[in-house]
């Protein structure tokens, strides 16, 4: 059987989603953005939802976001997404309208905007990349940063003393009676990412059918912030990451609606 | 509050109402058409939100209303709602107007249209609940970062403050540009009679996506993706972006300049002051003409853009002009820029909430232009 | 013999050289090419050992930048009963 008689159209069983231009994404080798940003675009291929999504890119190392996504997007002042898409769903029911953010858009400068729509059950859904690092401005410390994790601005390791605890926010909004939804994923290996798949699906579902607000972290990796190789940081996140903010679904009430 | 609702066609064009000022904003944003509402509330324009959650215009216009967790997020939620191509606005007054500036700053340089009502209160820090028109400078060269404007409408009366949500709306549209109403804790709190606007329905969505083709409504098939986004790296693109900015600055300042006189044409000296205070300066002027002396009053609609030219043919006839502001001396420094002849220029004002009456300011009149002699 | 056979066909000039996709191969097909770079300097994946690939699509859903498509089908050759 030679190559050419299986590279056919009609044996293709994985490919650039359609949604996803042919424009080199800015990310570093071997980021968590790039297999987020591909599910994404499949997501909303197969659910139709090309002409009624809108995107809310943060600031951060998603703000390109738009460039590589072909839907329509918003640009969000630094924490400001959950507001901006509060406005955007409101005025416009039947959009779906989802944010995409950081740990620092989410959980440090955005805090009171992210738990605020969500208190209110704005029906948007939230995608959460924490990586416990800030990646655009070159590896400073996170609200998510690991006690001990080392960045350029805790050279020696966060210090509870000094720096405070990681901020948990995904199980925070959990408790909020206007979230719907709340789940930790990762994407470092093919069964993690089909699994992050199905909950951006359920995510941007739940968005068109009311139920209030969901919020999808992906547990990611920052190879360039943390100094390692791709597949190393893969293996770190899973040591290191996983038990402070471990995988698995936190809240789903379509369970409850189901039973 | 009485107010009976009224269905979009049973409209009376000439309904005279007393009302607030704050209120006449509220009654005048439903009429218009807006499609929604953020705020925060802070005195002395609270009556804003609370007019507008008491009246439900989502019953009846489908206007979106929301109370919202700070002024950080109002603002930003008007962005994101201008994005998207609606008529959105939203109010503070000047601490919370100080927090929305990074937002003023997105909205300017997305173009997009959208209105904000400032109801000043006297500053610095957290100041007073009283009046104040000290956030002049703030609003008119730009509070937040980079060279931006918004087309800055300042109301002296109810009338005025009903007005000009459709003023600015429409300037806010015709030129992509914000608008923003800086009004003064004595007009947002004042009731006076007012004809308000008639209604008018909201634009349907294919309206909106007629009017504002860049919106962010879905990427249908028929067109590229929109994208709203102020961040630019390549610097040519950048400097390009702000040369657009620019030039629609330039023809805002060529046309939309407004401006009212009083008693100009055979007027020896000049007050220049806006908002409330001019009409204060109106009843000094009509004082002033009892005792013989001849003043004019200047009262600039529009702070930005500014009546430089008009400023400058006056400054031709009067041996002098004193600019009248609650504050400590803000418009003047424009002022003295339209000069076209060598005259001199003082300025009264009170600050940290305190209003002076007409005779106040013919005394201080007299002291800068009379006794001087 | 295995019931699928499978290809991938990979954007060089997309790849960014990350090696997740090889690390993600339970058959051993891909390699990071050692020696030869694309135009922006990445030692790009290819498919070393093209005859092993079962066409799981591992491969390309773990890789950021979506450079690999995957193709399958089933391997006319195939027996049930074979081992």
């Amino acid at each position: 059987m030679k190559l050419a008689d299986i590279r056919r159209p009609e044996n293709i069983v994985s490919c650039k989603p359609r949604l996803m231009n042919d424009k080199n994404m800015h990310y570093c080798p071997g980021c968590s953005h790039g297999v987020v940003h591909k599910i994404i675009s499949e997501v909303i291929e197969d659910l139709g939802m090309e002409d009624i999504a809108i995107g809310i890119a943060p600031v951060g190392c998603a703000v390109f976001a738009y460039n590589y996504i072909d839907i329509d997007w918003i640009e969000a002042a630094h924490g400001r997404a959950p507001a901006v898409a509060t406005a955007a769903k409101r005025l416009n029911p039947d959009k779906m309208v989802f944010t995409y953010q950081g740990d620092g858009d989410m959980a440090a400068i955005g805090t009171s905007e992210t738990l605020h729509a969500a208190n209110r059950g704005e029906n948007i859904a939230m995608i959460f990349i924490n990586n416990g690092i800030y990646g655009m401005t070159g590896g400073q410390m996170a609200p998510t940063t690991l006690e001990g994790m080392k960045t350029s601005t805790t050279p020696y390791g966060r210090r509870v003393d000094l720096n405070g605890h990681p901020l948990n926010i995904t199980a925070l909004m959990a408790q909020l009676p206007g979230t719907c939804y709340v789940t930790r994923q990762s994407v470092h290996t093919p069964a993690a990412v089909r699994k992050a798949k199905s909950a951006i699906a359920k995510a941007f579902k739940n968005s068109m059918e009311g139920r209030g607000t969901s919020l999808v972290e992906i547990v990611s990796t920052c190879s360039s912030g943390w100094k390692m190789s791709p597949d190393a940081s893969n293996k770190w996140m899973e040591q290191n990451m996983f038990p402070a903010y471990p995988p698995g679904d936190i809240k789903d009430v379509t369970l409850n609606e189901e039973k | 509050m009485t107010s009976e609702k009224k269905s979009i066609n049973d409209s009376m064009e000439d309904e005279v109402r007393l009302m607030k000022g704050n209120e006449a904003i509220a009654h005048a944003a439903i009429r218009y058409g807006v499609d929604g509402y953020f705020g925060y509330p802070i005195t002395p324009q609270s009556e804003i939100l609370e007019t507008l959650e008491a009246e439900m215009p989502w019953e009846t216009t489908g206007m979106v209303v929301l109370q919202a967790e700070s002024e950080v997020a109002a603002i930003n939620m008007v962005y994101g709602g201008a994005a998207t191509g609606k008529a959105v606005m939203t109010s503070s007054s000047s601490p919370g107007v100080s927090l929305m500036q990074e937002g003023f700053s997105y909205i300017a340089a997305g173009e997009l249209p959208a209105l904000v009502v400032n109801v000043m209160r006297g500053g610095p820090g957290l100041g007073t609940i009283h009046p104040s028109q000290a956030d002049y400078f703030q609003s008119v060269k730009g509070g937040g970062h980079g060279d931006y404007h918004f087309i800055v409408l300042a109301p002296a009366s109810v009338q005025e403050m009903a007005d000009f949500v459709g003023l600015g709306f429409d300037l806010a549209f015709k030129y992509r540009t914000p608008a923003l109403i800086l009004a003064d804790g004595i007009v947002g709190q004042m009731m006076e009679k007012v004809v308000l606007p008639p209604f008018r329905p909201r634009r349907t969505e294919e309206e909106i996506r007629r009017q504002c083709p860049w919106a962010v409504t879905g990427k249908t098939a028929d067109r590229k993706q929109n994208v709203m986004t102020t961040l630019e790296l390549d610097s040519y693109k950048m400097e390009e972006n702000n040369e657009r900015y620019q030039r629609t600055y330039k023809e805002i300042c060529r046309n939309e300049v407004r401006y009212q006189e009083y008693m100009t044409e055979d007027a020896e000296y000049l007050f220049v002051a806006f908002g409330s205070i001019a009409r204060i300066c109106q009843k000094c002027i009509e004082n002033a003409r009892e005792q013989g002396i001849k003043i004019g009053l200047l009262r600039p609609i529009t702070l930005w853009p500014f009546a430089y030219d008009r400023l400058g043919e006056l400054s031709k006839q009067v041996k002098g002009m004193l600019v009248v502001e609650l504050n400590a001396g803000q418009m003047i420094e424009d002022v003295r820029l339209s000069l076209k002849r060598d005259i001199p220029v003082r300025h009264f004002g009170r600050m940290g909430g305190i209003v002076p009456n007409p005779s106040e300011v013919l005394e201080a009149f007299k002291r800068e232009f009379i006794q001087e002699k | 013999m295995a019931k699928f056979i499978g290809a991938v066909e990979i954007n060089k000039d997309r790849c960014k050289g990350c090696d997740l996709c090889v690390v993600a191969c339970p058959c051993d097909v891909l390699s990071l090419e050692p020696k030869y770079v694309n135009d922006r300097g990445y030692h790009y994946a290819f498919d070393k050992n093209p005859d092993a690939c079962i066409g799981c699509a591992a491969c390309a859903t773990v890789c950021p930048d979506a450079c690999i498509a995957v193709y399958r089908m089933v391997n006319p050759d195939y027996k049930p009963n074979d081992k």
